[in-house]
């Protein structure tokens, strides 16, 4: 697996942002009550993520440490401006649906986050690898999230009627405690069929969490920890 | 010598009460309730209590099996759910709410958190809320003999006169256990056996009444107190929910905090609110509280702050 295709992994799986990181948590809970929003939340993100990457990490020499939060914010903030218009143009529906949660895209998690721990320490290639890697992933992951909550919370996908007519469909789950509900239970069956993520990861019979060393995918021997 | 090896150090335990003898009481304490329930409604509540029992029993054996745990189904605590859950139905819910309504106080509320003893609410009582987020029609469908009628407590709110006598035996429209009579021996049966204390229960129900007279703006008028106190789920919530031994406090001082806080919460969701009973509400929230009662009233350790010469 060659280094680009590794971000592309490490975003889905490895590091998923949603499922093993919980980045982005409020567009996750607050969007997915239909595929549509969903997927469109997750798109607007990957496009914002890839190219904020993209420039933050041409720009990593030049940023002044002091300030790179402010400038990174800026930096995000007009490209989330760029997506926005564009949505206003070409996909009014979907706009109106995301509402608010789409200028919110600047303070998601995920972008500041890849921004401080990747884009900013990284050559450009790879922080567009990253970018669309962590896209992908939160993008599947909404989609994962949506598709149950329509299907059991109003016995529809995009809008079409794909329960049998007996279904009742569970209101809550397109409320809010749905939102966590179905959250939680994705993360415990990827959890239960132990898939090779950061949260599971073991070295030395230690769990890595959240520890931001890179051992396990060494081999474990250099982990500080254990 | 082989005998020598059971001994075990202290506490001991000094008590004949198990989980399951203590669950079995209290299925015998609903008997009342829920006959009366069968007898007054019909033969579709009989459907109801079965199905919301077993789909309980059905749920728990399931994640007993499929997570490899020791099968938890005999503790009786599942019956219990499933029948406390049924009590609070309205007789003509269609069986599959029941049915779902089980299924996730089980599952979800209970087994997920690490089975009994460790859910953080009632079970019986979040499925309850579960079902009235989900199917709001359904639930406060209340009919008797194919004609809908208010629920006394609905009629009450809308200004009109009820039969505080009916309303007690339970000659009234409303849910599965209606019977405020029932519901009060079986109350009183659990506290000759020992199986609960009266701490919760009574302050809980003293303080719903004497928020009832402050909130209620009708003053301490005994008629309008009396029909409050017959009227909803208060009675069933007092003497079987809110004292449920995993979500109440640990001390007596602390059930008597817990028990006035829940009567509080039960008087100002019924009276400010868009709900005409929000005594499943307040006791989840009351739930919740808990572990914040017991962080502030902490009990005597055992052994510790005996009198000299005491026993």
């Amino acid at each position: 697996m060659n280094g680009n295709m590794e971000r592309i992994y490490n975003g889905i799986v490895k590091e998923n942002p949603t499922f093993v990181m919980m980045l982005g948590m409020c567009p996750t809970l607050a969007v997915t009550t239909s595929v549509i929003n969903g997927i469109g939340m997750g798109l607007s993100t990957t496009a914002v993520l890839v190219v904020s990457n993209l420039v933050i990490s041409l720009l990593r020499k030049v940023i002044p440490d002091e300030v790179r939060l402010p400038a990174f914010i800026v930096i995000v903030a007009s490209f989330v401006t760029v997506t926005e218009l564009l949505m206003k143009a070409y996909l009014l529906d979907l706009y109106e649906s995301l509402g608010v949660f789409i200028p919110l895209i600047v303070v998601n998690c995920i972008i500041l986050g890849r921004a401080e721990a990747y884009a900013s320490k990284n050559p450009p290639l790879l922080s567009i690898f990253d970018g669309l890697g962590m896209g992908i992933g939160f993008t599947l992951s909404l989609t994962a999230i949506s598709f149950f909550r329509e299907l059991l919370g109003a016995g529809t996908l995009c809008g079409v009627r794909v329960m049998p007519d007996f279904y009742q469909p569970i209101d809550m789950i397109v409320r809010a405690p749905g939102a966590f509900l179905i959250l939680g239970l994705i993360a415990l069956v990827m959890n239960a069929l132990s898939i090779r993520t950061r949260a599971n990861d073991m070295v030395n019979g230690e769990p890595c969490g959240m520890c931001p060393k890179d051992c396990a995918a060494k081999g474990g021997e250099e982990c500080e920890k254990a | 010598m082989a005998q020598l090896k059971n001994l075990s150090s202290s506490p001991h335990v000094r008590t004949s009460h198990s989980t399951s003898h203590e669950m079995f009481n209290v299925v015998c304490a609903l008997m009342p309730a829920t006959f009366f329930g069968i007898y007054w409604f019909g033969f579709h509540s009989l459907l109801v209590v079965l199905v919301s029992i077993a789909s309980a029993m059905l749920t728990e054996f399931a994640f007993d099996y499929v997570t490899h745990r020791p099968n938890t189904l005999w503790d009786c605590s599942a019956v219990v759910t499933g029948l406390i859950l049924a009590l609070m139905l309205p007789p003509t819910v269609p069986l599959y709410i029941p049915y779902l309504g089980s299924l996730f106080a089980i599952l979800i509320v209970k087994c997920f958190f690490g089975g009994l003893g460790q859910n953080f609410v009632n079970p019986a009582l979040a499925g309850r809320i579960f079902l009235l987020i989900s199917f709001g029609t359904a639930m406060t469908n209340y009919t008797i003999d194919g004609v809908s009628s208010a629920t006394p407590l609905a009629a009450i709110k809308a200004g009109e006169n009820v039969s505080e006598l009916k309303m007690f035996m339970g000659f009234a429209s409303g849910h599965i256990g209606v019977s405020i009579a029932a519901l009060l021996l079986g109350g009183l049966y659990l506290l000759v056996t020992g199986t609960i204390t009266p701490e919760i229960p009574v302050s809980m129900l003293l303080s719903f009444i004497v928020f009832c007279g402050i909130l209620g703006g009708h003053g301490f008028d005994p008629e309008f107190l009396l029909s409050q106190f017959v009227g909803g789920g208060v009675v069933l919530g007092a003497f079987f929910m809110a004292n449920d031994p995993v979500t109440s406090p640990v001390t007596s001082k602390g059930h008597i905090v817990y028990g006035i806080f829940v009567g509080f919460l039960c008087a100002v969701f019924r009276f400010f609110s868009n709900m005409n009973d929000g005594t499943s509400y307040a006791i989840v929230v009351g739930n919740l509280v808990v572990p914040l009662i017991d962080r502030y009233i902490i009990g005597t350790p055992f052994g510790i702050g005996r009198k000299k010469g005491g026993k």
